[in-house]
């Protein structure tokens, strides 16, 4: 509570804060040369490069698109995301593309209404919040700017929007589930470690689980904490687990990270886990590091969260391009879930994040 | 009650941890008098007073008002001006950046709207029939501190208080304008207001009041009529002996003055500094007192202030011993043999929740230097050799320096740099707002001090205490030197004509 | 003091309310006890063996030992901070993530995974330390030369911190593989007492030491309680508040060492979230002034750990996820204000009226 009022109240000083130092993070500015290097080396291993790199420049002209995205330091799902988005658009691949990030819906909308003087032929949104768009767009429709949702919705008519590409964290949660199921223990003992309350990852994942848990008598939750993402927290709230003494089988982290925390006490604890041992490992997102667990067998799940739309809307913009249409307007990414026993080190490079 | 009493206490005890602070005090105020409350710090002025006004809960005694029935409890400052009682403090209490009326209503309409009309033409009235300058629409930090002074009083009057009481009200006030708060005390005194005066000034009292009521060591010592009781008959029931008679000091120890054949151990060349003095020239000798004066403001705070690097220096050099010294900090100052006393002890001097050894030890402490701190031990010894020397009146050495009376607190200070042992101390208004007997107790001090070869410079608003200690003077007019006298010139007349520029 | 005996008993209750440290004793009392009474077994302390073989002494006592160690490592600095400066560091939690980017980024070099290190742990150490230093001199310039509001002066790094961390280590998340680095957040072989608790031992006796035989206490409380006063007497006021940042920063690298150990790896965007707030509480606990002025380090340690006494007694109890904030404000607003001077001078007036009516009777 205290810290939810003291972060009120840093996050309105905050404005302050970021005109002071003149934080980057509000600049509506190119990528660092350095970053769009190493985004260039990575477009042989992005799994968008084999189709985008068919795609012609339609008729010599680039296409510029203006990206509004998260901040790529937020997490390691985003820093995929920004990497993956540079590779595609760029001029080898027909496009001129110019990025702006920010956490922020103001700023953001700031940006978009930047681009939308500027003239791009497409503006791709991943919005802060839902709410606060439809002038903005408006303004985009009005100018025959086309707009392109990705990772999040917003709440407005869907009419100022040509697509919306997302992940269903429902399906994630319900993935992993059905996975868990499938492995046929008598009884399921669950530490369940929870993302920031509140948050659409959270709510997805924990949702497919709470409702299993509900449903079938051999589903026990052991505890249900939040770690808010943290790998420490989450150690803690195992380690208390293990204090206690009560039997477990399952940890079900709702990212990679936490599950890397949860790992940690029980290591400290002699708790053996992985593929064939005490205890079951899930994970969400595929971070690199993690699927390299799966392969060492020492976790046994990870749900990927993915990071790459860049071509499903590369898809949606060659075929609007080619005058297509856009049959349905949200695209729910394909999701997959990675088991240890059969994950390959093709996986791992593939998908890891 | 008494005939004509507006305000009767009787039998007041109060304790503090360690100390009895108040001991069956009785007090009498008369309507339409103006009442001294006299004693030594420590005596327990402030503590009856804090009592009064509902600051601190008595531990036992009644305190009777007129028009109420009984004994009336006072448990918070609001209770005590529900009943009429207003104290206008030494510190203004009052916000400089509202204007004078918000400053005579503020925290009393009842109504959560003011009318500022209705405000302002009230504050107007008042400021009138007691003929005070100011308007009830000038930012109270812009009047003098005697206006403000004044408007504080006016926001008692106006809440139609019974009993006033001025705590020092005078200390930071010159002459005319003491002149004008006593018109202003003898008006509310014709309108029946009952006024308790607290002062160190005996002049004071013996001009503006009526009676006077004495206590000592928290007791209560006697209620006396104005004219039946001499000066120093006064001054001995403050202290509770006979007093040698204040003019002797100078008598026992003839000060020295230089030869010009001496090096002076202190010499500044055109010192000026971001104060805004004009560049000045000084020298002090060995075992020397010597002073500066001049009225308040003329800038003598800022020439010590110069020559200890506690302003800025700008222009000008000092020599020490016939060698150039460079202050550019008090450190460096410190580290050449200076002690400075500072003029306002409250902002400058304590350091108020520290212990009183640690207030006394700091300064030779951050002279030993970071790495070298005294064992508590030795830091023990420190502070109680100087609270036995100076005679501090204090629970223990650990009492925090903030819970002692003002003269106490002083003679902590004096302790941290005596305790420096310093070539050359600097005295900025040592006894301001303390008691006579301290006073004296630190005049003999100075003279003592320089009798075993300290150079001291000693300033002080009471001429007197300056002509009985300094063996010359420098005055001061506008920010800059304008006279140096000595010998036959030390006296009241030059000194005077000199501070307002006409050749005598 | 003829009935010196009589006295003794309320005499020394007195002195105990009115003394700092007895809040955050009694809060830890408090908390503990009530544990005993829920559930014995959280005193339980078990000696078993973690995964690579090596003896552990696991129970709830030894997490909070454990996991409480950064957190007074951290209020060491924060009291000092408080004191001189009358005000507190925000940055601290995006300090460690500074400090930890740092310190992995000379352990791995330009390599995210290594199989060896590419530095001795020391030099890292070392070298995280100084970014520590340099950012803590910074937020110090701000707060003593600018004179900024030091919540104002923090806020700065607060914001910009994490981006700092993450844009030293390219964005990439580094993991350490070798296993004496992880020893610093673990145990060492064949010790049983987690490492973290060692080290804010060391850090608490170099502390004591420096208070001991330095002027570091005086100067500070003097600086934070009377600046002008302080300067008079030959103190640098400026120099003494930088100097209270730069120890903080010490402080921040200490525990940024043992934060990325724990899990060899870093996530620059919620390692030690919000760990600033339970520092400046710990001070808070403690009964120290948030104004400044004087303090007491122990109690501020103290505090620390009641800190985390607390949380570990939350999960123990399994509170909910959505609760478990709530129950905390609760549990911290009592505290608090158990801890406020007001309170503390009353249940002192309490205990002395109790003495006079013993006295009467």
């Amino acid at each position: 509570m205290k810290k939810k009022v003291l972060a009120m109240l840093l996050a309105s000083a905050m404005v302050f804060g970021l005109t002071a130092c003149g934080s980057s993070a509000a600049d509506t500015a190119e990528a660092p040369a350095a970053t769009e290097e190493a985004a260039t080396e990575e477009t042989a291993e992005a799994p968008a490069a084999e189709e985008t790199a068919e795609a012609p420049a339609a008729s010599g002209d680039l296409i510029k698109v203006g990206i509004i995205n998260n901040d790529p330091n937020e997490s390691g799902y985003r820093t995929a995301n920004d990497k993956d988005l540079k590779a595609t658009f760029c001029e080898a691949n027909g496009y001129d593309a110019s990025f702006a990030y920010s956490l922020k819906n103001d700023e953001q909308i700031t940006a978009a209404q930047k681009f939308i003087q500027d003239g791009v032929d497409y503006l791709l949104l991943s919005a802060a919040d839902t709410s606060g768009w439809d002038s903005v767009l408006k303004d985009a429709q009005d100018a025959g700017i086309r707009v392109i949702l990705f990772d999040r919705t917003i709440d407005a008519d869907p009419s100022l929007y040509e697509a919306s590409i997302v992940s269903d964290m429902a399906f994630e949660g319900e993935n992993t589930v059905k996975w868990l199921e499938s492995q046929g223990l008598d009884e399921y003992n669950i530490i369940h470690i929870q993302g920031v309350m509140g948050s659409a990852a959270q709510k997805g994942r924990s949702g497919a689980l709470d409702a299993k848990v509900a449903e079938n008598d051999n589903w026990n939750i052991v505890t249900q904490q939040t770690a808010e993402w943290n790998a420490e927290t989450a150690q803690q709230i195992v380690q208390s687990v293990i204090d206690a003494g009560t039997p477990f089988n399952v940890i079900y982290a709702e990212n990679d990270d936490m599950a890397k925390g949860a790992v940690a006490a029980l290591d400290k604890a002699n708790i053996s886990h992985g593929v064939g041992k005490d205890v079951i490992i899930i994970g969400f997102d595929c971070n690199k590091w993690a699927l390299q667990e799966l392969l060492d067998q020492n976790w046994n799940f990870d749900q990927q969260c993915n990071p790459f739309q860049s071509s499903y809307i590369n898809d949606v913009i060659q075929t609007l391009e080619s005058g297509g249409t856009i049959a349905e307007k949200t695209i729910v990414m394909d999701e997959k879930g990675f088991d240890a026993t059969t994950i390959t080190a093709e996986d791992v490079e593939k998908y890891g994040i | 009650m008494k005939d004509n009493a507006v305000l009767e206490l009787h039998n007041i005890h109060k304790s503090f941890p360690g100390v009895k602070a108040l001991n069956g005090v009785e007090f009498t105020l008369r309507k339409g008098e103006i009442h001294a409350l006299m004693g030594e710090n420590g005596a327990g002025k402030s503590t009856l007073i804090k009592v009064l006004t509902g600051v601190y809960t008595k531990d036992e005694g009644e305190i009777l008002l007129e028009g109420h029935e009984g004994p009336v409890s006072i448990k918070s400052p609001q209770d005590a001006q529900h009943v009429g009682i207003s104290t206008v403090y030494q510190e203004i209490t009052l916000c400089p950046n509202l204007s004078v009326a918000e400053n005579m209503y503020i925290g009393r309409s009842d109504d959560i709207l003011q009318n500022w009309k209705k405000m302002n033409e009230g504050a107007g009235k008042m400021l009138e029939s007691l003929d005070i300058p100011a308007k009830p629409t000038q930012q109270l930090g812009t009047c003098s501190i005697a206006v403000q002074q004044m408007v504080a009083i006016a926001r008692a009057v106006d809440m139609d208080c019974k009993v006033l009481i001025l705590d020092e009200p005078t200390s930071s006030l010159d002459d005319q304008e003491v002149q004008k708060l006593f018109k202003l005390m003898r008006d509310l005194k014709e309108r029946g207001v009952g006024i308790i005066f607290v002062t160190h000034f005996l002049d004071q009292v013996y001009e503006v009041c009526d009676r006077i009521t004495v206590l000592r060591d928290g007791k209560f010592e006697g209620e006396y009529e104005i004219k039946d009781l001499p000066r120093v008959e006064l001054v001995s029931k403050m202290l509770g002996k006979e007093l040698d008679d204040l003019s002797d000091i100078k008598g026992d120890s003839e000060v020295k003055v230089i030869s010009d054949g001496d090096i002076p151990v202190f010499e500044v060349q055109g010192l000026s500094s971001t104060s805004g003095i004009k560049p000045f020239d000084f020298h002090i000798g060995k075992g020397e007192v010597n002073g500066f004066t001049g009225l308040l403001g003329s800038g003598r705070s800022e020439c010590v202030r110069a020559i200890f690097g506690a302003d800025k220096v700008i222009s000008g050099k000092v020599i020490k011993n016939g060698k150039e010294i460079k202050i550019q900090k008090p450190i460096d100052a410190m580290k050449n043999g200076i002690g400075y006393l500072p003029e306002d002890r409250k902002i400058d001097g304590i350091v108020g929740d520290l212990s009183v050894k640690d207030n006394i030890i700091l300064a030779l402490q951050v002279m030993k230097g970071f790495f070298k701190p005294f064992t508590k031990a030795e830091a023990y010894a420190f502070a109680d050799e100087y609270i036995k020397l100076l005679g501090i009146k204090t629970a223990s050495a650990d009492t925090p320096i903030k819970s002692l009376s003002g003269g106490n607190q002083q003679k902590c200070i004096l302790a941290r740099w005596l305790l420096t042992h310093p070539d050359y101390l600097i005295l900025d208004e040592p006894t301001r707002g303390i008691d006579v007997g301290t006073k004296v107790d630190i005049q003999k001090l100075v003279l003592k001090l320089a009798s075993e070869g300290m150079s001291i410079t000693f300033i002080s608003s009471e001429t007197d205490e300056m002509l009985r200690t300094c063996s010359r003077m420098v005055v001061m007019r506008d920010r800059k030197v304008v006279g140096e006298l000595s010998g036959d010139d030390l006296n009241q007349t030059k000194i005077m004509s000199t501070i307002a520029g006409g050749e005598a | 003091m003829s009935n010196t005996k009589k006295m003794s008993i309320s005499d020394i209750f007195g002195k105990l309310f009115r003394n700092q440290i007895f809040v955050p004793i009694a809060a830890m009392l408090i908390l503990l006890i009530f544990n005993l009474i829920a559930d014995p077994s959280f005193f339980r302390i078990t000696l078993g063996y973690n995964s690579a073989g090596n003896p552990v002494l696991s129970g709830y006592l030894m997490t909070v030992l454990d996991c409480g160690s950064e957190l007074a490592i951290l209020a060491i600095g924060m009291t000092l901070v408080t004191a001189a400066s009358g005000g507190q560091d925000i940055s601290v939690g995006a300090g460690i993530a500074i400090a930890g980017s740092a310190l992995l980024r000379v352990l791995c070099g330009n390599n995210t995974r290594p199989e060896t290190l590419n530095a001795p742990i020391i030099v890292a150490f070392l070298v995280s330390v100084l970014v520590a230093m340099c950012f803590g001199a910074f937020n110090g310039c701000l707060v003593a030369f600018f004179k900024i509001q030091p919540m104002v002066a923090t806020l700065i790094l607060y914001t910009a911190g994490r981006s700092i961390a993450a844009w030293i280590n390219n964005n990439e998340l580094p993991i350490v593989s070798d296993a004496t680095f992880s020893y610093i957040g673990g145990f060492i072989p064949g010790i049983p007492i987690p490492t973290p608790f060692f080290i804010a031992a060391a850090c608490l006796l170099i502390i004591a030491l420096v208070l001991k035989f330095t002027n570091l206490g005086l100067y500070t409380q003097a600086v934070g309680i009377n600046e002008s006063s302080s300067r008079l007497n030959g103190l640098n006021p400026t120099f003494i508040k930088w100097l209270s940042f730069v120890i903080l920063g010490i402080c921040v690298a200490v525990a940024a060492l043992i934060k990325v150990s724990r899990l060899s790896s870093i996530n620059y965007s919620v390692i030690a979230k919000d760990i600033e707030m339970d520092a400046i509480l710990a001070v808070a606990l403690g009964g120290n002034a948030l104004s400044g002025g004087k303090f007491n380090m122990w109690a501020s340690v103290m505090g620390a750990f009641v800190i985390q006494l607390l949380t570990t007694t939350l999960y123990k109890f399994n509170v909910q996820s959505d609760a478990l904030p709530a129950y905390k404000a609760v549990v911290v607003i009592l505290l608090v204000v158990f801890s406020s001077p007001v309170v503390r001078e009353k249940m002192a007036q309490i205990s002395k009226k109790m003495k006079s009516r013993k006295e009467a009777a």
